[in-house]
Formats: structure tokens, sequence, C-alpha cells
């Protein structure tokens, strides 16, 4: 492994953050926003059998949290690489 | 053979092979003991925080609960599920980073102070307790409810089992139970919720069977040929409509108290030591991030089958009982009586059983009906036909979802009074043997403990539950956070901001729940959040007191802020200055 300058590292913390954010966002607005805030507005719509804004609050969110994880899991896997931080 | 043979042989042989497992992987030394020895690998790490989070709660009666809440039961969904995003993204990689044993213990390196790690071992072990007492309860009612011995014996075998494994094998031993207790627990979850979705709906995948129409077959099972091809949530709504219930896709909590509670269980969930601590026992940075992604994994497959169970069983549950009559009731019905989960009583004398909405032995009330919650999920095999087999099954999986939970909230109660009480505070100079007698020792006297709750529940339990999700929100939650995520955060501060956060929540939980329970309603409570939501409100004030108290007092020392500069990259170049052990 290579010595890192600071100025590297600050840079990787700074990518990993706005990654984080992003993602963030996105569970806010899959769970509070769709499953709780304008959750029966979004019934008036039909995903199968399931009014949509109980799908999100039933189910839906649920998906996309593992989805997210796994996104940033992978994010971040290739993020080590690129600053050359990865485990071995 | 019976569904009671069919217990015993299924209950058995998972308890012969957790006691092999447990003698196989038995800690050497204190590494073992509190993280394993950071060999776990990320997958076996999300299985066992899987088993490590689903609790007897979780697999009794969630499923029961939803199908009473309809979509406000969305919370505890959304909610339980919600943290490890936040746990995969601002925690995990940082505390293995870290990669120290226990949740005091980072709290008191980070915030250079040994009064917050008094403070932080006292909140952990209190959350810890509360947790736990009712997971040794729910031993004892699957042991007696589905193999007739007595709640007190029931928990006694539970208390037995969890005192050999913990006190054995540790971190280490309890991870790779766990590994098979979730195996155990996820089957005999899902193997009811498929049969009976694919009877219903013909799906196989009851994720799936919620929104999809009811078949011939299922029409046949309902007693009600006009509900063929159409939408199950539909069918269940009209009935709801008919009895006078409100729909059941509809809510009835007012949203603000939905979305506060749903934030507390996700916060709260982020700062529960118990599942905190399993991220030390990966090898590395990546995979702390990964078995994060594992373990949402393994739970999302229960928890997104719950509200499929809660549907098919409450549809099923109304259609075989309402306006039948009592001598035609389904035998399984008049089974369960015994265990006074569900109940008749004919307040009209027309021989019928009616469900309507109010309280069963309330006189004002249509209602004639008794439903316990946890019927939903305990009879659910036997309500659709299945075979004894899948009935036995339950119940082993009943055990293993509460063992494998107490004995994870053991292990932080043991490690909190050795690690951080013992050799942390008051013998700092003892030995590595020393220490792990200590920690044996403390695990057996908590096992012991957790076994009086279990045999003795306090009536407090139901009562603090929210407790320990909202103490966790308020006080862990924040310090962590910024710990991690901010050089300057202080011991002033954080401890200012943990007393804050501790104090509120305590103080808007007791008052609700014991000074004046007669206001504890929508209209009494601030701003219409309830005290299982407040936790939100208390982290909010922990935060805003670290920062404020922060601006005014000193910095922390350059070597804390390099520690934390050092927890946010892999590698070895940057470790801290205390690293290994």
């Amino acid at each position: 492994m290579s010595i890192h300058a600071t100025k590297e590292l600050q840079a990787y913390w700074k990518e990993n953050l706005v990654i984080i954010i992003v993602h963030l966002a996105i569970w806010f607005f899959v769970s509070f926003f769709c499953g709780i805030m304008v959750v029966d507005q979004l019934d008036a719509y039909m995903i199968g059998g399931m009014p949509l804004g109980f799908w999100f609050a039933n189910q839906g969110s649920m998906i996309i949290f593992v989805i997210l994880i796994w996104t940033y899991v992978y994010m971040m896997n290739q993020l080590d690489i690129k600053y050359d931080v990865h485990e071995g | 053979m019976s569904i009671l043979v069919w217990t015993w042989i299924l209950t058995g042989s998972s308890f012969a092979l957790y006691i092999y497992i447990a003698y196989a992987t038995r800690a050497k030394s204190t590494g073992d003991f509190y993280a394993a020895e950071q060999s776990v690998p990320a997958y076996m790490n999300g299985m066992a925080t899987g088993a490590d989070w689903m609790s007897a709660a979780s697999f009794i009666s969630m499923a029961g609960l939803i199908s009473f809440m309809g979509r406000d039961g969305s919370f505890y969904l959304m909610g339980w599920t919600g943290g490890y995003v936040l746990l995969a993204m601002l925690f995990g990689p940082y505390l293995r980073k870290y990669g120290k044993f226990t949740i005091p213990q980072f709290m008191a390196d980070r915030y250079y102070s040994q009064s917050i790690r008094l403070l932080s071992l006292c909140c952990a072990i209190f959350i810890s307790f509360t947790y736990v007492a009712g997971q040794m309860r729910g031993v004892g009612v699957v042991f007696s409810r589905f193999m007739g011995l007595s709640i007190d014996l029931g928990v006694v075998v539970g208390m037995a089992l969890v005192f050999f494994y913990a006190t054995l094998g540790g971190m280490k031993g309890i991870t790779y139970t766990q590994v098979a207790q979730y195996v155990v627990l996820i089957v005999a979850y899902l193997i009811p919720a498929i049969f009976i979705s694919m009877q219903l709906t013909g799906t196989p995948i009851p994720q799936l069977g919620l929104g999809s129409t009811i078949t011939e077959q299922g029409a046949a099972i309902l007693n009600d040929p006009s509900t063929k091809g159409k939408y199950l949530l539909d069918v269940l709504n009209g009935i709801h409509k008919d009895i006078g219930f409100a729909e059941y896709t509809g809510g009835a909590r007012p949203r603000i108290d939905v979305w506060f509670i749903t934030m507390s269980l996700m916060i709260g969930t982020a700062g529960l030591p118990h599942i905190l601590i399993r991220f030390f026992t990966v090898p590395k940075m990546r995979d702390a991030r990964s078995s994060a992604g594992y373990a949402l994994i393994c739970i999302a497959l229960l928890y997104t089958t719950a509200p499929a169970i809660a549907v098919f069983a409450r549809t099923n549950f109304i259609k075989s009982i309402n306006n039948v009559e009592y001598t035609k009731a389904p035998s399984w019905f008049k089974n369960w009586e015994k265990t006074k989960l569900v109940g008749w009583k004919d307040k009209n004398g027309d021989g019928i059983m009616q469900i309507r909405k109010g309280k069963w032995d309330d006189p004002k009330s249509a209602n004639e009906v008794k439903i316990d919650q946890d019927i939903m999920v305990l009879a659910n095999p036997e309500i659709a036909k299945l075979p004894n087999w899948v009935v036995g099954l339950i119940g082993a999986g009943g055990l293993a979802a509460a063992l494998s939970t107490a004995a994870g909230l053991l292990l932080v109660i043991s490690a909190a009074i050795s690690h951080d009480l013992m050799k942390g505070m008051l013998k700092p100079d003892m030995g590595e043997k020393e220490e792990l007698w200590w920690a044996r020792g403390a695990a057996g006297v908590a096992v012991c403990i957790a076994g009086l709750f279990g045999i003795y529940p306090p009536g407090f339990v139901a009562q603090v539950v929210a407790f320990a999700f909202g103490l966790a929100a308020a006080s862990f939650f924040p310090c962590i956070l910024m710990g991690v995520f901010n050089k300057k955060a202080n011991k002033e501060g954080a401890l200012a901001g943990m007393a804050v956060g501790i104090v509120f929540v305590a103080a808007y939980i007791i008052y609700f729940k014991f000074v004046n329970p007669a206001i504890n309603n929508k209209d009494g409570w601030w701003f219409g959040i309830s005290p299982e939501g407040i936790g939100t409100v208390g982290a909010v004030l922990n935060f805003a007191t670290m920062w404020i108290v922060g601006k005014f007092t000193p910095e922390p020392p350059q070597e804390i802020q390099d520690l934390v500069g050092s927890l946010r990259y892999p590698g070895k170049l940057v470790a801290p200055p205390s690293a290994g052990h």
C-alpha cells in the first residue's frame, strides 16, 4: 500500500460523504415521504392489487432499503480501489 | 405423528445442534469472547445479526399486531428495517475500524472520559435488560403452548441452554449458534406463509400473494365463491366494511405520530448495543458494510413476509369464524380456546359467533370473539390445514428467535461488566484469564436475572420496551454519529447531550406511562407525539446540546482528532495509536 497524502484521504472522505447523502436522501424519500407523508395521495394509484402508498409503507420501502445498502457497498468498494485504500 | 411429537422432535434436534455448535466454537481468549476474534465471514455475520435482531416478539407477535393495525403497522416494518441503512453507512465500517469490543469503550476512548464510559455502560445494561426480560418470557410461553410444559419450567430450560452457550462460547459461540438459529426461524416462518400464499392466491411468493387475486381454491377455502378473481386486499377491505371496521389499507393513526415512531425505531435500532457490537466481529471495514447488507436481506425476508401473513391470516380468520355457528366452529378454534388466545361469549344468545367492533368482554359491544394477536402466527398453519410437521416447526422457530436475541443481549451485559466496569475502571491491571472469568461469571449472573424476569415478569416490562428504543435513540445514536463525523465533538458536549437526551426521554415516558396514564392519548401528547416516538425528539435535543456546549468548551486533544481521522479510511497506515489487543 502506498503512502497517502492527506489531501487524497480528504478527497476520499468527501466522496464518501456525497455517496452517503445521496443514499440517505432516497432512504428518506421512500419511507418518510412516500410511506408516511403523502401515503394517502399515492393510494390513488395501484400497483397490482395494492394501493401505491400502502405498498411503500408495507413492502416497497423495505425492498428499496436492501437495494440501497448494496449499491452503497458496491460504490464504496469502487472508491476504495480508486484511492488505493482497499483491504487485501 | 401428532403435533406434540413433531414439536418435541424438531425442538429437541435444534437444541442438540445449538449445543454442538457452542461446544465446537468455545472461546479461548477475551478477543474470542467479546468479538469472535474478528474472524466471522460477512454473510454469516449478516445471518447472526438477523437472528440477534429478530426477537420472540418479531416472530410470534408482529404479523398479528400488523393484522390489527392495517397500514399503521408500517412503522414497525419500516422502523425495524430502515435502521440498517444507517448502520451500513454511518456506523458499521467505522466501528469496525476502531475494532475494540464494546460500545462503552468506544465512547470512553472517543470522548476521552471515564464518566462517559460509566454512563454508557449503565445505558447499555438498562437497555439490554429491558429487552431480554421479554425474550425469556417468550421462551416460556412457546414451551407452554406447544409442549404442555409450565411457563416457569420452559423459562428454566431456556436459561440452562443460554447459560451453556453464552458462558462457554461468548461472542464466538453465540455468533455461530445464531447462524443456525436464523436458519431454523426463517424456515419456520416462511414455510406456512408459502403454503398459504399458494392456497389463496396460487403464487408461492407471499410478498407477491399480498397483491394478487384469489384463486378458485382460495375462494373455496374462504367459503365464498364470489371472492374468486378479486384482489385479496379488496376482499379484506370489503370484509372490514361489512363488519364495521375501518379499511385495512387505510391508516387511522395521526401521520405525525407514525413519522416520529418510525424515526425513533430506526435511529433506536442503529443505537442498540447488541446490534452495534456485531460489527466488531468481521475481519475488515468492507465486510462491515456488506454484513449490514446481508443482515438486512435476512431481516427483510421475514419482515416483508409478515404483512402478507397478516392479510392471509386475517382474511382466513374472519371468513372462517364470523357468523358461523359455534357448534360448527373449526377444530383449531376449539383447540386454541384452551390457551385463551381465542374465545367466544354468546352475548345475544343466538349460538352464532359474531366479530364486530369493540372488546369481546365489554357488554356494550356487539363483538363476541376474542382474538389475541399471537394467534395469527401460532395457529396459522392449523387454520390453513397444513401438515403437523409444519405446525411443529413454529415452536422450534419461536424458540430460536427468542434464544438468539436473549444471548446477544446477555453478551452486552456481560461485556459491560467485565470489560468496562472491571477491567476499564475498577481493576485495570487484571490479566486476560481473570477478565475472561469475570466475563463468564457476569454472563452467568445475567442469565439468572433474565430468567427471574421471565418467571416473575414485572408488570412494567411491556410499558418500558419503548424505553429501550427511545433511550438508544437519544443517547448512543447522536454521540456515536458525531464521534465519527465531527472531529471537534468533545467530551463536555457529549456528556451534556447524553444527559439531556436521557433525562428528557425518561421524563416523557415515565410521565405518560406511570404518573398520568389517563392522558396518554393523542390529545394529551405534545404535538401528538406518543411516548413510542419521543426518542426522535430526544435525539434532536442531544444533537443540539452537544453542538452548543461544544462551542463554548475546549476542542478535543489532537490525538483524539487523529483517532477520528483514522476511523474514516481502511488500511493500517493511519491506524489509531492504541490499535490491537
